[in-house]
């Protein structure tokens, strides 16, 4: 399976966010999207998603299955956690399992709780848990139902190093049974050999309107160690600790 | 199956639990017609004569009083994101979402209406015939407010929007609803003509609107 971008340019609300955007990512292999606050790291996995429309440039997906769309072979986790306050993490779960895998059974998500060690609130309302056990929750929807690429958007936001450490493990697990991942952060997520995509590197001047046209600069690298980027100085984590 | 299932499951018991907004609907319905008398007067001629009318707009309003957020909550948690892609086509999520919202909302008023009825003097096989156009009308609110409560999905205060949209829309079921319970309840029309006619909008629309509120949310969220 083979997930790639030519050509795409976006816009929000009339302004450029970037043009000229291609990467690859093959089965086994994790897209990490960095780039500055506003540079269109979140369009770009919603657009992947199937929920905005671009405004030049195709993504294609080879491999996959044909009678679905991309956004239904992807898992797409935002900013939101897609929880539910007044039910129970179970209940929200099971919910999750139905409605993406169709199996509710309890034995169908538990293990996906324990994995992220909250299989104890799995009958506490979710209005009652930690911010970082709500992102821990919305993170066992990912492992719920199994689905080939996972577009992920800020994942580690608000979760503890043990926590952070045990989703890295997941997430090589799922590249391991041949998945890809798509993920916008900015702060590294543990993965080794990790495909490296900048979006908007060269900010335009607050002053300038045109500078958005030719400073969209994009590169995409490969880098073996994503902790050495420009997010380097970040909290170390994941396999770092071994 | 098991999908639409899970997600019927989930949507009834948000609205049963605290807060969910389901027994709100129906105590709204059981205030308005208890104002009633207060605004028109004691006079039991007078509103046992308006009495169809008056529980036709209680419970149209009620209806609409709980779908404003039928998918904004989903859009404001991020749960919408991941029922777009659900095993489930959209359309079947939104009409899953109207069934549950109406057995948690619109039923207990259906339910009650007779005894609600009671209290504006209406006779006793009035009172069943009235619940039984309600029953038979109040699916096409649901729908029709559904399309309203889909196109103001991203709005905040979408609430009040919301209503304007929906309610021309729901003039023609309102028309043939209160004609057939005002025939039920002693008027000189025929009751089988507009109950069939309200009958034939529920079906229309339970068909219909599911179609129009994916589009809307697809269209919207972009």
């Amino acid at each position: 399976m083979r997930l790639s971008a030519a050509g795409i340019a976006l816009e929000r609300g009339g302004r450029e966010l970037f043009r000229g955007v291609n990467f690859e990512v093959s089965a086994g292999e994790a897209l990490i999207v960095v780039g500055p606050n506003g540079a269109g790291k979140s369009s770009l996995l919603r657009a992947l998603a199937g929920f905005l429309t671009v405004g030049a440039g195709a993504f294609k997906l080879v491999g996959g299955d044909p009678e679905s769309t991309l956004g239904e072979q992807a898992h797409y986790l935002g900013h939101l956690d897609g929880l539910k306050g007044a039910l129970t993490a179970g209940e929200n779960l099971s919910f999750w399992a139905g409605v993406l895998d169709g199996d509710t059974r309890r034995d169908s998500w538990l293990p996906a709780l324990a994995r992220l060690r909250l299989a104890h609130v799995a009958d506490f309302p979710v209005r009652a848990l930690s911010a970082g056990q709500k992102r821990r929750v919305a993170l066992a929807r990912l492992a719920v139902a199994r689905r080939p690429i996972w577009l992920l958007d800020e994942p580690t936001t608000a979760l503890d190093v043990a926590a952070q450490g045990l989703f890295a493990e997941l997430m090589r697990e799922h590249l391991a049974g041949g998945g890809l991942i798509v993920a916008a952060t900015h702060a590294p997520l543990g993965l080794e050999g990790a495909k490296t995509l900048r979006l908007g590197e060269a900010s335009p001047s607050p002053l300038s309107g045109e500078a958005w046209g030719e400073g969209s600069g994009v590169t995409l690298e490969v880098s073996s160690d994503p902790s050495s980027g420009p997010s380097g100085h970040l909290l170390p984590q994941g396999e770092k600790r071994k | 199956m098991t999908a639409a299932l899970s997600l019927f499951l989930r949507e009834w018991r948000i609205a049963r639990r605290i807060g969910g907004g389901a027994s709100i609907g129906a105590m709204f319905f059981l205030i308005l017609i208890t104002i009633m008398p207060f605004a028109l007067g004691p006079d039991l001629k007078l509103l046992s004569r308006l009495g169809p009318a008056i529980l036709w707009i209680a419970a149209l309003l009620s209806t609409l009083l709980g779908l404003d957020r039928l998918f904004q909550s989903d859009a404001d948690d991020g749960s919408l994101d991941g029922l777009v892609h659900a095993a489930l086509p959209l359309e079947l999520v939104a009409l899953i979402k109207c069934a549950a919202h109406w057995t948690a909302s619109a039923l207990p008023l259906v339910i009650a209406s007779p005894l609600f009825g009671l209290m504006l003097g209406m006779e006793g096989q009035a009172l069943g015939l009235v619940a039984l156009t309600l029953l038979a009308g109040t699916p096409a609110l649901t729908m029709i407010g559904a399309i309203g409560a889909a196109l103001t999905v991203t709005l905040r205060r979408g609430g009040l929007l919301m209503a304007v949209l929906a309610l021309p829309l729901t003039i023609p079921v309102l028309i043939f609803g209160v004609s057939a319970a005002s025939a039920a309840s002693g008027g000189l029309s025929p009751f089988r003509t507009p109950f069939l006619m309200l009958c034939a909008l529920s079906l229309l629309s339970i068909a219909g609107a599911p179609f129009a509120a994916a589009a809307a949310i697809r269209h919207v969220r972009d």
